[in-house]
């Protein structure tokens, strides 16, 4: 492990001029990601600025409605929050189906979005990885990728993001606030991770220094109604070899408004716009959800060992949408 | 045995310490001015070492030393070429131990390790075991030494002349003991002689190694293990850790603490071979066998043969006129496989256990039924009669406890919305051996007495068996009895494996109390004076003129199982094992090894398997969140049992051992009641959703 030194900030602002100016700094917040791959050598930063301490863990209603949630508000706070629970259940399903107890006492909100791939390659300084050492080569592309994408991935990265939480805010349509260097801004969340494209290293869209501060949730009636389903290898503690986060408004039969999200699909949480477009406007059947997962999976691109992938998306759109309109989603 | 504390469920004696956190572990013990050591893998397969470049390690401050074939001790070349470390540049595997960074600090030595510079010389290699390898070869024997085929009839012309045949290949990939403490030491040289406190599952063994490899007499070496977390097979003898320590210890001129880390425990240490096994059955139409055979492929590494004995399990447990087993072996550029929990046995019975329910289904006959009329009378191997066998028994009353009678065997008969849900049955033995073993039993002055053995209790509940053993064997309440173990300056004992620690070291126990009672008879008075009064015995004559009999345990497993029909994923709704092993000597601790095995089965039906990237040469998961083990919530409702089974063949405690009887037949039953449930046969493990999802169209 690289010697490295710790700072405590007294401010975000200070917390993000301090980022910006050491190149080689690291934001500390639950530490169940970055620790992890200090120890394995993947990452090397020489400074932890640790930002549990600031005032960023308190969850508030808004005055329209809708929630914001401090950027280091713990997982398992977020999950049995009881707005939460009642307003968004897509959300707390998607937290309580993530990691193990112990380690969603410590993951925070804005760590959990920013958390790196578990790709085994990427996790390993002895293989090669474009995201963890540019221009090394992808030794995912043609070796064991079950685990890796099957959307949107590029010659040089198949990663995946291994996120719930994500795949469900993606669904929500919630927005990051984030402190930058020039100051606050928000961003979208569905605009928050990019393609690994060219650069695979670079994972999100924030500048250098950039602090999550807190993650806003809009108002969102329908989502009373909502699903996470995460299908995984064993019934507890994995990362999700599909899963899906779902909002589905009803008029009667007919789709009003509808929201879908999937993960471990792509190297980012795909939001399902395609298979929304299908099914907004018309008659919700079982039929119809798999034609809607068709449309978005049209353009997979399955890589040796993940092929799975495609039915079981499908499979799972439909029970998680097929459940919502029968009011009985399973626990 | 007159105060009977055999057979009480007594709690661990040492519970409350490992609980409390109270308990030391080998890295755990203080020792002043200890020093940290980092073992560096090999980052090629097979090559050599062209140059080490130590600078960049030594600078950085607190890193004392970076030991390697270039400057570390000499070792005597021995019969075990693994352990044969830092001695020369050759690499014989991926991820071989090939330097230790030694440092004042852990951080230190990691980081250390990490800057270490080596180059190397890689040629081709080849780490993936196929059927039609050109390297296959029929070992002189396999594990321990057993003869590597055997054939009785002839069973190409009985198998051709069967009206019912099945013919089918299962394959189960490399799986790796997981214990939760790693290989793990602490060693120390003092004038000339080493200490070490070691993870392991035999202090003795280790002590001998040790002595071996360092050229010193034993009693120059001391083992000290005294708390293990868990060893699974994989701390059967003396690994690369122990050795590292002590070569670092010596080189550095200071105590040295070295713990593999995880992705280490994944390969340089060992692991279960992969298997490719091709069973054929066939029988009358009653389902009576009348030739069985099965062939067995598993690889070894190029530094040492490791054969395992996978196909031995057939050979005893179903009979047929016409029976053939085989082993072949090739060598691979891996690290060499070692023992996993019932070694052979596990995977030898999937494959059989697993064909006879493929048999059951194409003769039309209850998978129950078809393995009680195919029970033999008398061993087919050694032609006499077993001491105990009660398989038909297990499988009776596991039948009744699991509802198996209301059964439909009609494949995906079963919806429970929208779970396909199946039942499936297995059988399993596992050999009752013992080792020779020496003990003391000593009457203290206070009316107390103390047995010491280096037995060692690596988290089974070891040495409360052998405290209630002893307590009954002195005919006091146990808790005037004091048992010390692991530790190889005690009366030596063999391993903690094979399923034999508690039934060879009861015996010494045994032997050793009733030699200190027949003393403390002839004593004046009827016991210590004016001193101690020790007695001190040796098993060997007797283990050894014990008559060559059959002696197994047999278990019986029941599984019901759901899969997803849109999804394909797997979960186990319930396990039922019931077995016959001989006398339970504690309920609690028998029942924690019985349900830990199934569990371990289950884990290697659905969860575990060591991925290789072949280009590596190296497996990629090797870590505890991507080498899948079954965790709490997939174990909805276990169940094991066992029969009331005296068996005066075995040794003085009536024991069979029961560390590995619990896996042997799990994962067939599992495997047995997918198919059941889907219809769907999967002949390669683990059961994924992904074979599944593929596979049937399952919705």
């Amino acid at each position: 492990m690289r010697p490295f030194r710790y700072h405590r900030p007294a401010g975000v602002a200070e917390a993000v001029a301090v980022l910006a100016a050491e190149p080689q700094a690291a934001y500390l917040a639950g530490g169940t990601n970055l620790v992890d791959l200090m120890k394995l050598g993947v990452q090397r930063p020489d400074l932890l600025v640790d930002v549990t301490r600031l005032p960023l863990d308190a969850v508030e209603e808004l005055p329209g409605g809708g929630l914001r949630i401090g950027a280091t508000v713990r997982n398992s706070d977020l999950a049995a929050h009881p707005v939460v629970r009642r307003d968004y259940p897509v959300l707390a399903r998607a937290l309580l189906a993530a990691a193990s107890g112990q380690l969603r006492n410590l993951a925070t909100t804005g760590g959990n979005l920013l958390q790196r791939t578990r790709c085994v390659y990427f996790q390993d300084t002895g293989k090669a990885c474009n995201k963890r050492e540019p221009g090394s080569g992808c030794a995912a592309r043609h070796g064991q990728n079950r685990d890796l994408a099957v959307l949107d991935w590029s010659d040089l990265c198949v990663a995946t993001h291994p996120s719930d939480l994500a795949v469900a805010l993606a669904a929500l349509d919630a927005v990051v606030e984030v402190h930058e260097p020039d100051g606050p801004r928000d961003v979208p969340l569905a605009a928050l991770h990019r393609s690994p494209g060219e650069h695979p290293e670079r994972e999100t869209t924030l500048a250098r220094g950039a602090l999550i501060t807190a993650v806003r949730l809009p108002h969102l009636p329908a989502a009373r109604r909502s699903a996470y389903l995460k299908v995984r290898d064993r019934a507890s503690f994995a990362f999700a070899v599909g899963s899906v986060a779902a909002v589905l408004d009803l008029d009667g039969d007919v789709v009003r408004d509808v929201r879908l999200a999937y993960g471990a699909v792509a190297h980012r949480p795909w939001r399902a716009y395609r298979a929304e477009e299908e099914l907004r406007g018309r008659p919700f059947s079982p039929q119809l959800a798999a034609r809607a997962a068709d449309a978005e999976l049209a353009e997979a691109r399955p890589l040796r060992h993940n092929g799975f992938k495609l039915p079981l998306t499908r499979a799972i759109t439909v029970r998680a949408l097929t459940e919502l309109a029968e009011g009985t989603p399973a626990p | 045995m007159t105060t009977g504390a055999v057979g009480q469920a007594y709690p661990r004696l040492e519970g409350r310490e490992k609980v409390t956190g109270a308990a030391r572990y080998a890295v755990e013990y203080p020792v002043d001015g200890v020093t940290y050591g980092w073992a560096v893998p090999a980052a090629v397969v097979r090559g050599r070492i062209t140059r080490v470049d130590a600078a960049p390690a030594l600078a950085l401050p607190g890193v004392l030393s970076v030991v390697h074939h270039g400057n570390a001790p000499r070792l005597a070349p021995g019969p075990e070429p693994d352990l044969w470390l830092l001695q020369e540049p050759a690499v014989h595997y991926r991820g071989q131990l090939i330097a230790v960074v030694v440092a004042t600090s852990l951080e230190a030595a990691r980081e250390g390790a990490r800057l270490v510079r080596i180059d190397y010389d890689a040629g081709p290699h080849s780490t993936v075991l196929t059927a039609d390898h050109p390297g296959l070869y029929r070992p002189d024997q396999v594990n321990p030494s057993y003869p590597t085929d055997t054939a009785e009839g002839d069973f190409d012309a009985g198998y051709a002349a069967a009206p019912v045949r099945m013919d089918a290949t299962y394959r189960t990939p490399a799986y790796h003991n997981n214990p939760m403490e790693p290989h793990a030491t602490t060693a120390q040289w003092r004038d000339g002689r080493l200490l070490v406190h070691d993870s392991n599952q035999g202090a003795a063994p280790v002590q001998a190694t040790l002595a071996e490899l360092f050229e010193l007499p034993r009693e120059s070496v001391r083992v000290i293990t005294k708390h293990v977390g868990g060893g699974f097979g994989g701390k059967g003898y003396a690994k690369a850790a122990v050795v590292l320590a002590a070569l670092a210890a010596r080189q550095v001129d200071r105590p040295v603490r070295l713990a593999l880390t995880r992705q280490q425990v994944f390969g340089p240490v060992g692991y279960r071979t992969p298997t490719i096994q091709r069973v054929r059955l066939a029988a009358d139409t009653d389902g009576r066998l009348t030739a069985i055979c099965h062939d067995a492929i598993s690889q070894t590494s190029t530094l040492r043969e490791f054969a395992e004995q996978t196909a031995v399990y057939t050979r005893s447990m179903y009979a047929a006129p016409h029976r053939r087993t085989t082993h072949r072996l090739v060598r691979l550029d891996v690290p060499t496989p070692f023992w996993m929990r019932a070694p052979g046995e596990c995977p030898g019975a999937y494959a059989l256990e697993s064909a006879m329910d493929e048999l059951a289904t194409v003769v039309g006959i209850d998978p129950v039924e078809l393995r009680i009329r195919n029970d033999p009378a008398v061993d087919p191997e050694l032609g006499r009669p077993f001491t105990s066998r009660n398989l038909v028994a297990c499988l009776r009353d596991g039948a009744r406890r699991f509802g198996w009678a209301e059964r439909d065997p009609t494949p995906r008969a079963r919806r429970d919305g929208r779970w396909l849900v199946g039942t499936g049955v297995a059988g399993a033995s596992y050999p009752a051996r013992s080792r020779a073993a020496a003990a003391t039993a000593t009457a203290r002055r206070d009316g107390g007495f103390l047995v010491r053995i280096d037995a060692t209790d690596i988290g089974t509940g070891a040495r409360t068996a052998l405290w209630q053993v002893a307590a009954d064997a002195l005919g006091v309440p146990p808790e005037r009895v004091e048992v010390q173990i692991g530790d190889s300056d005690l009366p030596p004992a063999g391993v903690a494996g094979g399923s034999m620690g508690t039934a060879s070291w009861s015996w010494a126990v045994i032997r050793a109390c009733e030699a200190l009672r027949a003393k403390l008879r002839d004593t004046p008075g009827g016991g210590p004076s004016d001193g101690e009064v020790t007695a001190e015995v040796s098993t060997a004559d007797e283990v050894r003129d014990q008559p060559a009999l059959p002696r197994y345990a047999y278990g019986a497993h029941f599984a019901e199982v759901r899969v997803d029909a849109d999804t394909g994923e797997v979960r186990v709704n319930r396990l039922l094992g019931v077995f016959a092993a001989g006398r339970v000597v504690n309920p609690t601790t028998a029942r924690s090894q019985l349900i830990g095995g199934m569990t371990m089965g289950l884990s290697m039906a659905l969860h575990e398997e060591g991925v290789l990237d072949e280009r590596y040469g190296d497996w990629v998961n090797h870590d505890l969140a991507t080498y899948h083990i079954t965790g709490c919530a997939d174990v909805e409702r276990i169940e094991a049992h066992w029969l009331d089974e005296r068996d005066g063949e075995l040794n003085p405690a009536g024991v069979k051992g029961i560390g590995e009887i619990g896996i042997v037949g799990t994962a067939a039953a599992i495997t047995n009641a997918v198919h059941h449930a889907t219809g769907v046969r999967i002949r390669d493990l683990p059961v994924r959703l992904d074979k599944l999802i593929g596979l049937s169209g399952l919705a």
